[in-house]
């Protein structure tokens, strides 16, 4: 049988080790995510926040997840038991997904193999990110129904909503920048972007990057836009009946998410894991690349902050504001911005 | 069999199955989720022919949008188990032939198509499904049909809009 199957085994064990290594990365950070999140609200309200275990506090994220797990587990008897696990599941699956097209380096050269640190650069790469955030609103509205609770499903269908409505806006201020790169491959966007005399997207693009920037809020239940768990009218949202790790997967997998979109921000609007003002080409391949994913990392904090800055300054939206936001302004500016991208392109090519 | 073929065989076994039981199951939210199942599996198709805009924007389209409105609005109108009516015994015998004589003249078009009689799936080949290829057919051979349709689905929404207004 493995005679008959041709797989390249040294590109697939690469390829597995590569997606380990992303994966749990992802989690790690994550993890240190809901702990950053804690500083940052302390610091913000001029506290100290989480500082008990171990020095200054860098193990609450452990403490958090061993109560998280060690908690009773409760599933509703009125429930459906089978989609109330699916669920948490399919949160943190479609959140996971995401990360398999983001280029997180340049190449590295590891024993006269060229690994490049991306899972797939595939031809239609921004259209997966959008099919793998579509596919993620199944978790919240399938946990929410499964619940069988009123307020969950209001939360949910809340929630459901939300995110369509926001990706219809996403979408478009997307189509602005891929009319200027010409292509949805994001490795090629961020090599464009890294080309000598070549300026990062966000000069081309600013408006989309805008109206990326609030959508995406939206698209990860951020503040100012986390109706689907406005804990003052829904008590607590679409994981109210949900327990231990079930619940600590929804909450991680609205960081993961925040991860994720951060990173594709970068991509897109800040050239990906280029560092500015340096020539790449210069370095060697391994210390090039090295660099290249700390400047990504770098920019991801950054925007993982301006998450956790806009949650503690910004209050709550409420619901037709929300929804007058997404439909009356971001798409019409979106389609503006399209317009104006295709007016100055083709006047440029004159 | 190589691997292709492995995939082949198990997307289609996952798809068939998908789509029984979006017809046996008895609850309709199941139906729905089992249906985004068949969407997966034809995504994953389209991926074999090297299709991969297809395949993305067959998830986006059907299994990102329009289940969740099918979810929606099955959510809302609460259907539960007992809801389900019982059709009586000429009813499921005159469905089973209905459906038969579909799949048998759906069957005997497929096999006496002169378009594709002769001809084999390419599988991992061909580049027409690409999104710059497919964009460039698109927009010079087939750009008058494309406009049209897009006005179809713009006087849709409208039409959409008019109903669900209130006064």
């Amino acid at each position: 049988m493995t005679t008959l199957l041709a797989i390249d085994w040294a590109l697939f064990t690469e390829k597995l080790i590569l997606i380990a290594v992303i994966i749990f990365a992802s989690l790690g950070i994550a993890l240190y995510m809901t702990f950053a999140e804690r500083k940052v609200a302390g610091i913000l309200q001029d506290r100290p926040g989480p500082n008990r275990a171990g020095p200054f506090g860098i193990f609450q994220p452990f403490a958090d997840g061993l109560k998280l797990i060690m908690k009773e587990e409760i599933i509703p008897n009125t429930s459906n038991k089978a989609l109330f696990v699916l669920g948490p599941g399919l949160a943190m699956l479609a959140a996971l997904m995401t990360c398999a097209v983001v280029p997180w380096g340049n190449k590295l050269e590891i024993a006269g193999r060229t690994i490049a640190l991306q899972i797939a650069d595939i031809n239609v790469g921004v259209l997966y990110v959008f099919a793998v955030t579509s596919v993620g609103v199944y978790g919240i509205m399938i946990g929410g129904w499964a619940s069988n609770n009123k307020f969950s499903l209001l939360a949910a269908l809340r929630g459901a909503s939300q995110a369509i409505s926001y990706e219809l806006a996403m979408g478009l201020s997307m189509i602005a920048v891929l009319m200027t790169t010409g292509t949805l491959q994001l490795g090629e966007i961020v090599k464009q972007q890294m080309a000598p005399g070549h300026l990062w997207n966000i000069a081309y693009q600013p408006l989309a990057f805008l109206i990326f920037l609030i959508c995406a809020f939206a698209e990860c239940n951020r503040t100012p836009f986390d109706l689907p768990e406005a804990e003052s009218e829904l008590n607590s949202g679409y994981h109210q009946e949900y327990s231990s790790m079930k619940l600590g997967f929804y909450l991680f997998s609205e960081y993961i998410n925040m991860f994720i979109s951060s990173a594709i921000m970068a991509t897109l609007f800040f050239g990906g894991y280029d560092v500015p003002f340096l020539n790449e080409s210069l370095l060697s391949p391994n210390v090039a690349a090295l660099v290249g994913i700390i400047a990504l990392m770098a920019k991801i904090v950054f925007f993982i902050f301006l998450f956790m800055w806009v949650r503690w300054t910004v209050p709550r939206f409420r619901y037709d504001q929300l929804m007058n936001l997404g439909w009356k302004k971001l798409v019409p500016l979106a389609l503006a911005n399209m317009l104006i991208t295709g007016a100055v392109i083709l006047w440029l090519q004159k | 069999m190589s691997a292709t073929q492995i995939i082949f065989w198990f997307l289609s076994a996952l798809a068939l199955v998908s789509a029984l039981m979006v017809l046996f199951s008895k609850n309709p939210v199941h139906s729905v989720l089992w249906l985004i199942a068949v969407f997966f599996a034809i995504s994953g198709h389209y991926i074999l022919l090297n299709a991969q805009f297809l395949a993305i924007v067959n998830l986006i389209v059907y299994a990102g949008a329009i289940m969740v409105l099918f979810l929606f609005v099955i959510m809302l109108m609460n259907l539960n188990k007992d809801m389900e009516s019982q059709k009586n015994l000429w009813m499921k015998l005159a469905g089973t032939i209905s459906g038969g004589c579909l799949l048998m003249i759906l069957v005997s078009l497929v096999r006496q198509s002169p378009e594709i009689a002769g001809k084999i799936a390419e599988v991992k080949t061909g580049d027409i499904g690409l999104i710059g290829n497919l964009g460039k057919v698109l927009f010079n051979e087939y750009v008058v049909p494309f406009e049209i349709s897009s006005v179809l689905f713009l006087s849709a929404m409208i039409g959409a809009i008019v109903i669900g207004k209130k006064d």
